[in-house]
Formats: C-alpha cells, structure tokens, sequence
C-alpha cells in the first residue's frame, strides 16, 4: 500500500467533503423536489373524521344501477349515506358534483408500481419472497395513478419464475407512511406464471450463467407440480405433528419451510393464486395442477387466450384479470383478441381488466369502456370490469368495488362519464380523505414552478466549469415496470 | 341471423349487418352516454340494412369463414357508392345532417343534402349513422413489424449502421400483416411507416391501409427523410442502465459530433446533386458516379420533401430547428413531449410536430401529471401546427382515437381533437389535398360509425379506403367468430 502524505490526506478529505456537501445538498434539494409534489395544502383535508357531502352528483353505484342527482355522505371515512337532499353536520366538506359522475375507486389487480423488485428471479419456485418487502410509498406513479381515479393496486411479484413471490394489495395512500398503505383483511396471494416467460424463453442468459430449469411448458407444469408435491408432504408432517402433539410432548415439530408454507396456505384456500398466462393449453395445464392439489385459482393474469378456453375457466371458478387490446407484443400474444373480456364474461367469468403498467393504471376507464366496443358489454358490465370484479378478485368487495353504505370511502368523481374518453378526474378518495385534487394540483403549480428555478439556480445545483454536472437520482426501477414487455432489466437486442 | 347469413355464403358478419344489439344503441357524439333510439325504426332500417349489404357485399367479400389470414392484403374492386341520410362530419367544414355522399373511382363524388346520385350506385343507408374522413396515423411503423419479440424475422424497422437515406420503409411493409385490418376496422385509415435506426433512419411511406402490394397501399411511397437527433444523455435510464457519465461537456460534445456526421452527409448529398446538375447541363463536365445514398437524399436537401426528426425533449428540439435551419431542410417534429415548452420557436420557424407522447408518462418525476395530456392544448393555443399519433408499432395505432380523446378531456377542443387525427395530420404530411376531410375531390377514405370518431365504446358500421368498401373483419373479428359460441 501506498503511504499518503498530508496533502493526500488533506486533498482526500476535502474531496470527500465537497462530495458529502454536494451530496447532502442534492439530496435535500430533491428531497424537497419530491416533497412539494406531496401537497402541503391537502393536510388540512386529511383528518380521518373530516365529513364530507357529495351533491347531485350521477352515482354509478356498479351494484345498485345509475342514480341520478344523488348526495354521497361521506363520514369516517365510510360511505354513511346515499340520496337525494342529504344533510351534512356544521362542518362537513360541501362539493357540487351537478353534472358530474362519482364512481368507485378503480381497483387494478395486476401492477408493479411502487415494487423497488419485481422479480426474484434465480430460482423457478419463489414463494418465500414478498413484494412487501420492496414498496417504495414515493413513487411518483402513484399520484399519476390517483389522478386516473385508482385507488387500490394488486402489487404482484413478476412473472418470471413459475412459481413466484407473494402479492400485497394496497390503497394508494399517497405520502403516507407505508403501513398506512396495506389493504386491511386483502386475501393474501401469491403470483404463478405459465409459458414463455418462467421458461425464459425471450430472456438470454448473461455470459457464464446457466439456463434455468425449466425451460419448456413440460418443465414448468413438473415444477409446479413438484412444489405442491413437496408442500402436501410437509403440510402432512405438520399435521401429524399437531395431532400428535397434543398427547405427546416429546414429538419434534417438523422444521419450518419457507417456501412451502404459502404453498400449503394455497391448499387450505387461504392464499389466492394469482397465474400470469398467455395460451390456452397453459391455462388447462394449471387447472389440472389445481384439482390434482385440490385448491382454487382465483385469478388467470392476462388470460389473453382465455377465450378459447372461457368454459373451461368458468367452471374451475376462476377469474381472469386481462388487457383490454394489447396483443402482438410476442409470439405468444399473436392470438390475444379485444372481444376476450365479452367472450369469457358471457361465459360466466368474473373478467377485471388490469394495467400491469404505471402508465395504463392511469386510465383504465378507457380500457373498460373498450369492451364496450369490442363484444357489447353494456356499461355496468364494463365498469365492473375496473370496480366490483377486481374488488371480488382479491376478496375485498365487502370493503369496495362499489357505491354502497358501509362501504370504505374510496370514489372518484369525474367531470364526465368515465366511460368516455372525454372523461377526467376531478377529485379522488381513499377512506374518506383527498389523496387527488385537480383544483388544488393545478393551484399548486405556479409556486412549484418557482421553487423548481431557485433550486436549479442554487450554487450547488449549478455545473462546475469542466466539471460533472450535479447528479440527479435516478429512478429506482424502469419507468414503465410492465412486467411483460420489460423483465428484470435485461435489455433485449 | 348469422346462420342465415353464412348460409348465403358471405364472409359479412351477423353483427356488422344488423348493427348489434339494441343496449348499443346510439353511443351519440359528444355525450358519452348510450341512448337508445326508437327499436322500431332501428329494427325496420337493420332489416333493410341487412337487405341491401347482402346484395351490396355478397360477391364482394365472399371469403372463407375461419381463416384469419385470409382477410389481411385483400384489396376489393373500387365502386360507386351512395350513402345516404347520413350525419355527415366534414372536419373542413360544416356538419351535414341527412346528407348523402356519392364515392366513384376512388373519390368523392358528391357530398350535400341535395344529390344526384349516379345510377347503379350501391345505396348504404346511413340513418342514425355519421360519416367521418379516416384517421391518419403520422407515426407508426405500421407493415414493418409483426411481432415485436422472439420473432426477429417480422422485425424491419432498424438498419444496421447510423446513417441509412436509403433504407426505404415501402420496400418492407408487409401487406399481409395482420395489424393492419386490424387497425382500418377500427377507422384508422392511413398511416405513415417510418423506420427508427441509427441517426438517419431512411425513409417512411404514407399508406393506405387496404392492397394486395406496398405500392398499391402507398399514397406517398417516400413521404419524408426520418432523422433520430441526437440526445444529449446524461445518465439516467432504467433501474438497471449502465451508469453513464454524467457530464454535460462530454454529452454535449458527443452528440455534436453525431449532428457533425449527419451535416457532413447531407452537404455531401447537396455537392453531389450540383455535380449531377452541373454534368446534365453541360456533358463535357465530368460525370458523377451513381451514388444511391446521396441520390435518395438529394429531394430532401433541396427542401422539396419534409425530414421527420424524432425529438421529445426541449433541446433536442431546439437542436433539431437550429439544424433544419442551417440546412435549409423542411422540418417536421415527432415526439414533441416538450413541445408546450418552445411553443414561440416552434411558430416563429414555421415546424409542425407530430405529437407521440400524449399517453406516456411525463419525462420527468415533477412534471405535472397532466403535462402529456394537455401539451396539444398549448399548442394550439400558441398556433402551433400539430397533430396526433399513437407513436405505435403497428398492433396498437387503432387507439388512436383515444390519445385524441385524453387531449380533448384536457383542454384542446373536441373539433380540433378530431382534426389532430384527420386534416392536421394530412396538412403536416402535405397530402391535405388527397386526405384529411370529407371534400369532393378527395380520396375515399371513410367511415361510417354508430357514435363519436373518438369514443371508445362507438362501433365502426363501414368503411371505406380509396374508394373500396372495405370488410370489417380483421384477424381479431376471425377469432371472435371462430371461439365465441364454443360451447
């Protein structure tokens, strides 16, 4: 090693020092630049028992028809009342919603916004890992998402393996702490995936690796198929050990598995399986799996051959949570057809219709009116696709999925119909708050705008002459994490 | 009914003909909210619908019911066609109530509500219908893929190399492709192919979306020159990008020196036509050998056809008016997402943009959330030349539609959302002559439609590109047909 002198040292230390300033400096500057978008101004809306009443407003309730000129009162955070000429208390929050819609909070039940990972994707069977463990509650997306009347994701754990991580089901509490965003008493779940990509079949292995078993459909089916194998065996040596425990208290518990006790959970129905799959062949493959093992699936994910097979679907009562119209995108969407939702609906399906992307999650109304156009739903069918169907999917429709007393305070009111492509948000709530505002957003915007050029002419913001220009963070996973077109990160040639 | 009508041996699907289902009804234009009209008078007008396109259509399209491929690259015999009593939306001028347009040899005929309609003229009853010109996409690469990944055969959007005049989109479209009846069934009647390689990508194609060959589809077979300019990148990408260097002087000096190299060809392109010029006037001057890279760029350093420049960022775009100025060359904009920025230059140099963006995120983590969505609004307001696209390979251009849509729920106004995908469009491209509006004079290209152009849930009725009346089935209609009865 080298000996420093003390100008090494000194020079050193300043380096480092400069380099913490800048640093530090940057990284309040930013924090400051993603601060502002959580809006100051909304605190004062935020008390949880803050009243609020929703005037004449068409309410699409999805289970109780289209009630025209109705008041929504809104306390605690539940819905308390719904009717004509209702009466807030003293304090209550008075919005006129004449000639405005107030619709359910849209629920999108396959995203991967706010996962810092998505997929764990080294081994084929993954189900010791939680996308709980990867939330990231500052992801800009989300209040992009609020804008577009979302208000409860599905964060599901990527499609690589066969058997994938768990799920978390969230409110998009925007600027909250990140427990505030776990949905309470969600079904827990797990992601399957089937077909091409937990075969890896568009994905090349980096230089040195190996490929991955399995690495055809037969291969898949034998993992899955193993998993639950393994998992029966063990669920029976914790059985065994229960029964016998009581009597004996020398009996050696077996050891805990982390891997097989969500699996083991699936086989007593009390984790859904959420499956990513394309074809149809898939989609029959894993329903055998399923009455093999004895257990449910409760979502087929993107489904997009679901069609053919719809019969077969309905009558194992699983769901399918689909793309209205993506198709071509590979091989094995070439088939993937926009009449999909009608055809699989009319056979009996509960069809939602997902975004599996930051970007679509923004406007999924329009992605439900599109079964509109393709295969005639009528337009509760269609917003059922975005409400109430996701909301049964995940096993929260007691909670929200649609308009009802009682029910959590999660609604959107747009200055339209939301099933037309005119249709924008004006307002969002979860649990009764404001996490979106129009008004207040746009309000806000002159004061960014101001704040944003001071900072970009602070000293430490500006490029040193020659020098590096000042780093700006950049952002924790791909800006569009569909899952399906991006994977992992290995950029395709 | 389907039986009936597959008995008479017709590829016209039961519900095209008699109109779907009464919930349907009449998703009108601009409400967004389904009425229903009298079921007496839709069911007399389906019954005579149904009459009139199974003598109308029964030759025509007779096809094989479940081939999907059959449908793609069919190009159907021109005709004289009236449709009648129809809501008409010029987009040039005003609307026409109960109007009737007469097509013969491709064009349009006639358009008013007082008509002569040819004799033999094939009658299509419009009533409780409008008619729309088709949408034009500026910017796909419609017929140059098929599938995007794990079958690179279907991919010809990307030359090898950096600097490619010569790669000529209308060389590679796939007539056959699939995406394309799957886009004109939704409305979108044309679009233009650009390919997106290197930094002079080659040239697009505007095309007709309906023929057995390119060149029947093409409309404009080298419409215009696609240059990518240079980005200046620092750092940034995905969770998982290389870390780049983050200095500017670097950046800035790199895609300087990629302008550098597309200056350098175009001047050469500029010399070259002045020696074969210089040699056509007087032989005695030495004669140029034939150079096919520098002869196809030669129109466009002459300013005679428009260059695309892909730029979504302020200085990219700034750089690429800047550049266009120098070269004198005719710029066009695609991307534009930060058009709103530079709305003064954009106008002062005269530069249309075709706008991409509109249903992507915003660039940048504190941009507005709306800043996409209303960008054409500012546009607009500042006069600044522009229309809209759907940016899409190819599988995804028929939601064009509902990028217009979003700009008009976000402040452009519902007439200009509907030109941003018709006559704007046809302007920026120069074919506002051909396309673009319901003229007499024109190409064409119609569609008939149970609602608005632009709402989701409207149904196209018929269609109508270069004067062909186009079947409504596409490989999508074929599956549907073939899977939704399984029982």
């Amino acid at each position: 090693m080298v000996c420093r002198t003390p100008a090494d040292v000194k020079r050193e230390s300043f380096l480092m020092e400069t380099t913490m300033k800048r640093l530090l400096v940057n990284f309040l500057v930013w924090s400051m630049l993603l601060g502002v978008i959580l809006p100051t101004s909304m605190a004062q809306n935020r008390a949880a028992n803050q009243e609020t009443l929703i005037r004449n407003a068409t309410v699409l309730t999805i289970t109780h028809g289209t009630l025209p000129n109705t008041d929504v009162l809104i306390r605690n955070g539940k819905i308390a009342a719904i009717g004509k000429n209702l009466k807030g208390g003293a304090n209550a929050r008075l919005i006129d919603a004449t000639d405005k819609f107030v619709m359910p909070g849209i629920i999108d039940c396959h995203s991967h916004s706010m996962l810092d990972a998505i997929n764990e994707g080294s081994l084929s069977v993954t189900s010791m890992v939680r996308t709980r463990d990867a939330l990231n509650p500052n992801d800009i997306d989300l209040y992009r998402e609020l804008a577009g009347g979302t208000t409860t994701l599905n964060l599901l754990h990527g499609s690589a393996n066969a058997i994938g991580g768990l799920n978390t089901v969230v409110k998009i509490k925007y600027g909250r702490p990140v427990e505030e965003f776990l949905f309470p008493g969600a079904m827990p779940g797990i992601k399957f995936a089937l077909g091409e990509n937990p075969k890896r079949s568009n994905f090349n292995p980096q230089p040195g690796q190996q490929r991955r078993y399995p690495m055809t459909r037969m291969g898949v089916e034998e993992t899955i198929r193993d998993a639950f194998t393994r998992a029966r065996d063990y669920k029976k040596a914790w059985d065994e050990y229960r029964n016998g425990a009581r009597g004996n208290k020398n009996l050696v518990a077996p050891r805990r598995d982390l891997q097989l006790d969500p699996l083991v959970e699936v086989m007593e129905g009390k984790r859904y399986v959420h499956a990513h799959c394309y074809r149809a062949d898939e989609i029959l493959m894993l329903i055998g799996i399923a009455n093999d093992f004895g257990f449910k699936i409760r979502t087929f994910q993107h489904t997009l051959e679901g069609y053919k097979v719809a019969k077969e679907i309905a009558a194992h009562g699983a769901g399918a949570s689909i793309f209205a119209d993506n198709w071509a995108y590979k091989i094995e969407a070439y088939d993937a057809i926009p009449y999909n939702a009608a055809i699989m609906t009319r056979a009996g399906v509960i069809v939602s219709m997902n975004s599996d992307s930051d970007e679509r999650a923004r406007r999924l109304n329009i992605e439900a009116a599109k079964a509109m156009r393709y295969g005639d739903l009528n337009e509760e069918e269609a917003l059922k696709l975005i409400t109430w169907n996701p909301a049964v999917q995940l096993g929260i429709q007691e909670r929200v999925g649609s308009i009802e007393v009682g029910k959590d305070a999660d609604l959107a009111i747009w200055n339209g119909h939301p099933l037309s492509v005119y249709a924008r948000v004006e307002t969002t709530f979860i649990d009764g708050e404001i996490f979106f505002d129009r008004q207040q957003d746009l309000a806000r915007r002159p004061e960014l705008a101001k704040e944003r050029s001071a900072l970009e002419a602070a000293e430490p913001n500006r490029p040193p002459t020659g020098g590096p220009s000042p780093q700006s963070p950049r952002r924790r996973r791909p800006t569009n994490a569909d899952d399906d077109l991006w994977d992992g990160g290995v950029e395709q040639p | 009914m389907n039986a009936i009508i597959r008995d008479a041996g017709t590829r016209k699907r039961g519900d095209e003909v008699t109109g779907r289902r009464g919930d349907a009804g009449t998703g009108r234009r601009g409400d967004g909210v389904t009425r229903r009209t009298g079921e007496a008078v839709a069911l007399i007008s389906r019954a005579a619908m149904i009459l009139l396109l199974l003598a109308a259509t029964a030759t025509t399209f007779a096809q094989q019911i479940g081939n999907p491929s059959t449908q793609d690259g069919v190009n159907p015999a021109r005709g004289t066609y009236a449709i009648r009593n129809a809501h008409i939306v010029t987009v040039s001028g005003a609307e026409i109530e109960n109007g009737t347009i007469v097509i013969r040899d491709g064009k349009i005929a006639a358009v008013g509500t007082n008509v002569e309609v040819p004799s033999g003229a094939q009658s299509i009853d419009a009533r409780g219908l409008f008619v729309y010109p088709g949408m034009i996409d500026a910017g796909t690469q419609m017929g140059l893929v098929e599938v995007g990944q794990g079958a690179p055969g279907t991919v010809d959007t990307s030359e090898v190399g950096d600097l490619n005049p010569n790669a000529k989109a209308i060389i590679a479209i796939n007539p056959h492709s699939a995406h394309i009846a799957v886009t004109r069934v939704d409305g979108v009647t044309n679009a233009l192919s650009l390919p997106s390689g290197g930094l002079i990508s080659g040239q697009s194609a505007l095309l007709n979306l309906v023929g057995s060959t390119p060149l029947e589809m093409a409309v404009v077979p080298n419409a215009t020159l696609v240059i990518n300019y240079p980005r200046t990148a620092t750092g940034g990408g995905g969770f998982f990008a290389q870390q780049q260097t983050a200095n500017l002087t670097e950046a800035l000096a790199a895609a300087n020196r990629q302008v550098e190299q597309i200056r350098k060809m175009l001047r050469d392109a500029e010399a070259y036509g002045r020696a074969h010029d210089a040699h056509a006037k007087d032989p005695s001057l030495p004669r140029p050998d034939q150079n096919l890279v520098l002869e196809a760029l030669v129109p466009y350093v002459r300013g005679e056809r428009a260059v695309v420049f892909r730029a979504a960022r302020e200085n990219e775009m700034r750089g690429a008016i800047k550049f266009a100025e120098e070269m004198k060359l005719k710029p066009i904009i695609l991307g534009g997402d930060d058009a709103w920025k530079i709305t003064e230059l954009l106008k002062q140099k005269n530069v249309p943009v075709i706008l991409t963006g509109i249903l992507d995120l915003p660039l940048r983590e504190d941009d507005a959330y709306d800043m996409l969505y209303e960008n054409s609004a500012k546009l607009r307001q500042a006069g600044v030349a522009f229309c809209i696209s759907s940016g899409d390979n190819g599988a995804n251009v028929r939601n064009l539609p509902y990028y217009a849509g979003m700009a008009a729920a976000f402040g452009l106004p519902k007439e200009d959302a509907l030109k941003a995908v018709t006559l704007y469009p046809a302007q920026i491209l120069n074919v506002a002559d051909r396309l673009g509006s319901i003229e007499v004079g024109k190409m064409a290209n119609l569609v008939v439609t149970d609602g608005d152009l632009l709402e989701t849930r409207t149904h196209v009725r018929h269609l109508f590109i270069d004067g062909r009346q186009v079947p409504l089935n596409s490989r999508h209609t074929d599956l549907n047909d073939a899977f939704k009865n399984r029982k």
